[in-house]
């Protein structure tokens, strides 16, 4: 039995220890906010934070995140008012908003570990999650704005 | 990403035509919510518009009836029913505020309900040909001010006032005489029984009244939803004992299964079942290919389980499917005569007798859609009832194949539409839908069938692939007196029809036979080529590979009469006029002529436009270079300016990307700025990287690693959209595709502008780098 702390909430888990922590937390768990992309670690949009820090949660398994804290889009901020999520909102980002919450995740890992990132170190931190839609010229004015404030 | 003029229209053609029956009771049974305006009126028409479009063309035309689309409920709350699906272009809020604006309501007290797929209540939900507002804005406006004028007459009888001395303003109506005033949601049941006011006598906002339209002040109604995590796609639907499916697809068009052992799979934690999944012959339009599908209680299970799968496929006939050889078979064929299909003077003799002949041989290869949310599909068939939750495009289409795949009545699928994680013309084809349909009816149990990423990219309904090739005819003084233009490249009717080797209309008039250029002698032709795979529209379909080959020419010819790029372009454009090919059947976007013109003043604005805001001619930095270029298509009008940087080692930087769009009237200014911006990374994205190759007839790429995207940090510094103001009653044209066809000639052109190299064929990938 795996036990793994989820948005504050205790979870539990007796299947197969290996099961990427992404089909844990979509079709266990019940939480959807988490997006499959490509299942390689290679889009962003299935990354939520643990601990402190931005993972990829489809080559992350159940059993790696045993007894640490995970939290989803779902429980960045419980009225959905981070100050990314804030940003976001007030710049438009999203088209389709399949990756957005993966995008917000890793914006808010970063600046949890910098709080004013440059545009250059931005661009490098955010380059990791694919957008088809091409929302990229927002997102990195919406993860400015979040740090700055403008 | 459209078919012919809607990718239905082939599917009619198996069934003999169909016959239109459309039943009014149908469409007055109004939206089954509290309240609203329900039943008891006169038919009205399903048409009337100030200007004529083709929107009454498509199957089941157009419904203008406010006791379909709206509802106001007695606590005020105004529902107004989105029939498009919503796969990032802000349709779903758009087509709403337009019929808000219209009605007075103010957008804080609107709910967007989505509609399910019911072409027969709502009027064509084809989300696609980037036609919904060019379709929809007046209908839209008309539904909103027969609303509004019910609700005023039912005002003006409750204070046994003229209506005419009513008003309705922002969620009230008020008798100004007497300062009287009664919120829509005191007024709902008295205008649900007034009778619904006739089209032509409807007075539709003066434009300078708009609160909204023209704004672009309204975030999309899903923002919230989707910056929390709340926002539904297809694969967040989830029912009770639902299962969860992969399947093994055979890995080449047209393959077949031979054998296959699940012992290993069924091994596997989690999973459940294996179980042959059915599959059609190619080709058979989006029917399911087949295979063996993996049934366990998450996706992680079954995907795991599929990787242990022993499977053995016939590989059959296109099995011998080589990108490198097809790519020969296709040059050869463009340096041969084809088809005509445009002809005007004698282009043969002309370029015989020119002074300068310039050749182009242009190519753009496979590319794959890969929307961010790869396909998914949910169903749950009971008996001879189905229940589908998919992200589709085409809502109405579904249900139909749907249907006809069980067996069942139409009326017995309901197909519920889902936020599309990305479209492009991929989801224009339910195949998924019904494979989820298929497996759900076998084991009885709701499924969810997921598509994995190398599935998106192995089993796709690829972008053709395709050669360009250009013979423009130069005289003395450098006019280029002569062009031929052969396009040779697989037609989406292949996947229609087995033998299909010319293109289609629909494909021959995106930049091909519709070419603007004031030329005296223009042959354009169409030698055949074969599919060997499924072939399918994907955003901005052939006007990529044209608009790539024709603006590439344009930058040739300039280099080669050493002109300036966009004072050739303009001369190449010629006169302001209306071009009128030499061509029968034009084919312009399922759109009249009369009302959607090829019009060169237009296409010379935006090329002014785009020059001057994006202060064409600057000087810019060592190994900087600015590449211009311009193409009408989905009848709106675009040029693009892109500024390259390519340094030593031949990677290459875009500072600055500038765009000016004329898509007529307009709704929604910062959607359409988001979807020129998304359209310069899609643009940008082909030509750095877009390749799809077979070889042994299957694709070779996999996943991003191997079919990679632009990333934020390769994406332009800035991008600029200018939006042409439109002349008043100019008919609203397409914003979602124009953007992408401009964007990577530009490029080529800058490129060429920076380090002196002509690249001709996509993607860029190495060629910058010897
Ligand atoms: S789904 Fe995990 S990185 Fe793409
Ligand atoms: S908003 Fe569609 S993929 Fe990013």
């Amino acid at each position: 039995m795996i036990k793994v702390k989820i948005n504050g909430q205790e979870q539990s888990w007796d299947g197969d220890p290996n099961l990427p922590l992404l089909w844990f937390l979509r079709d266990e768990a019940g939480l959807t906010g988490t997006k499959f992309g490509c299942g390689q670690a290679l889009c962003g949009a299935c990354t939520v934070i643990v601990d402190k820090e931005a993972v990829r949660s489809c080559i992350t398994s159940v059993n790696d995140v045993a007894g640490r804290e995970v939290t989803t889009i779902e429980g960045l901020h419980p009225n959905g008012d981070h100050p990314v999520q804030k940003a976001w909102r007030q710049v438009n980002v999203p088209q389709c908003g399949f990756c957005q919450a993966g995008q917000i995740m890793q914006a808010a890992a970063l600046l949890m570990d910098n709080p004013k990132p440059s545009h250059d170190q931005i661009r490098e931190a955010m380059s990791g999650n694919i957008c088809r839609c091409g929302c990229y010229q927002r997102i990195e004015n919406a993860v400015h704005l979040a740090s700055t404030g403008v | 990403m459209n078919f012919i003029d809607n990718p239905r229209k082939l599917h009619s053609f198996e069934k003999n035509i169909r016959v239109e029956k459309v039943s009014r009771r149908s469409i007055l049974k109004g939206l089954g919510i509290t309240g609203g305006f329900v039943l008891a009126a006169p038919v009205m028409s399903r048409q009337a518009f100030a200007y004529e479009t083709g929107a009454g063309k498509m199957p089941h035309g157009v419904v203008v009836d406010p006791r379909v689309f709206v509802a106001v409920a007695p606590d005020g709350i105004v529902s107004i029913v989105a029939h498009r699906s919503e796969m990032g272009t802000g349709v779903r809020t758009s087509l709403p505020l337009i019929v808000a604006e219209e009605m007075e309501a103010d957008w804080s007290r609107v709910k967007v309900q989505q509609a399910h797929g019911d072409e027969v209540k709502f009027g064509n939900q084809d989300t696609d040909g980037s036609r919904s507002t060019r379709h929809y804005l007046i209908p839209m406006r008309q539904i909103g001010a027969a609303a509004r004028t019910m609700l005023e007459q039912a005002a003006a009888k409750r204070w046994g006032v003229p209506a005419t001395e009513v008003k309705a303003v922002n969620h009230e109506v008020v008798h100004s005489a007497s300062g009287r005033k009664l919120g829509f949601g005191e007024l709902a049941a008295d205008a649900a029984k007034e009778s619904v006011p006739s089209i032509e006598g409807l007075k539709l906002k003066d434009p300078k009244d708009f609160r909204y339209l023209t704004k672009g002040q309204i975030g999309i109604v899903d923002l919230h939803d989707i910056t929390t995590g709340k926002a539904q796609y297809g694969a967040d639907v989830r029912l009770p004992g639902m299962k969860y499916a992969v399947i093994a697809r055979p890995p080449v068009t047209g393959g077949k299964l031979t054998s296959f052992d699940p012992d290993a799979a069924l091994k596997v934690p989690g999973v459940e079942k294996v179980m042959q999944a059915r599959g059609w012959p190619w080709p058979s339009k989006f029917q399911p290919l087949g295979g063996v599908a993996v049934i366990a209680r998450n996706t992680g299970a079954a995907i795991k389980g599929r990787d242990a799968l022993k499977l053995v496929w016939d590989d059959g006939a296109n099995g011998k499917y080589d990108s490198v050889a097809y790519r020969k078979e296709l040059e050869e064929a463009s340096r041969k005569p084809g088809l005509v299909v445009r002809k005007e003077g004698d282009a043969d003799a002309a370029l015989k007798g020119a002074d300068k002949v310039i050749v182009g041989e242009y190519y753009v290869p496979h590319l794959a859609h890969v929307a961010m949310e790869p396909p998914v599909a949910v169903a749950d068939v009971k008996g001879d009832k189905a229940e589908i939750w998919a992200p589709v495009q085409s809502p109405g289409g579904t249900r139909e194949d749907v249907a006809k795949t069980l067996g069942i009545p139409e009326e017995n699928v309901t197909v519920n539409v889902t936020l599309l994680g990305g479209g492009f013309g991929r989801k224009s084809k339910c195949d998924y839908a019904l494979e989820a349909a298929l497996l759900s009816k076998e084991l009885g149990a709701p499924v969810k069938v997921q598509w994995t990423r190398e599935d998106d990219i192995h089993n796709g309904f690829l972008h053709t692939v395709s050669v360009e090739r250009i013979e423009a005819g130069l005289d003395k003084s450098g006019k280029v007196i002569a062009w031929r233009h052969r396009s040779v490249a697989p037609s989406i009717a292949s996947t229609f029809a087995a033998g299909t080797v010319h293109q289609a209309p629909f494909e021959l008039g995106m930049g091909l036979v519709d070419m603007p250029f004031e030329i005296a002698n223009i042959s354009c032709e169409n030698p055949e080529a074969a599919a060997f795979t499924r072939i399918g529209w994907f955003r901005s379909v052939s006007n990529i590979p044209r608009a790539f080959a024709v603006q590439s020419m344009v930058g040739e010819i300039a280099n080669a009469t050493g002109r300036d790029q966009k004072e050739t372009l303009l001369a190449l454009i010629g006169s302001p006029r209306i071009v009128k090919p030499a061509v029968k059947d034009l084919w312009n976007y399922g759109e009249p002529l009369d009302s959607y013109p090829i019009d060169t003043a237009r296409l010379r604005k935006v090329v002014e436009l785009v020059a001057e805001k994006g202060e064409w001619g600057r000087q810019v930095p060592k190994g900087h270079g600015l590449g211009i270029a311009v193409h009408r298509s989905f009848v709106s009008y675009i040029a693009t300016i892109v500024e390259v940087a390519v340094d030593d080692k031949g990677k290459l930087t875009v500072p600055r990307v500038d765009t000016a769009i004329d898509c007529g009237t307009y709704v929604n200014p910062e959607r359409i700025a988001s979807q020129i911006e998304g359209a310069a990374i899609m643009g940008l994205s082909l030509a750095k990287y877009g390749e799809i190759t077979f070889k042994d007839g299957k694709v070779q790429q996999k996943n991003f690693d191997d079919f990679q995207l632009v990333r934020i940090d390769e994406s332009p510094l800035v991008t600029n959209v200018y939006i042409v103001p439109p002349a008043s009653g100019t008919p609203p044209s397409g914003v979602g595709e124009p953007g992408v066809p401009p964007f990577a000639p530009a490029l080529m052109n800058a490129i060429f502008a920076a380090t002196g190299k002509r690249i001709r064929a996509l993607p860029i990938g190495k060629q910058l780098e010897a």
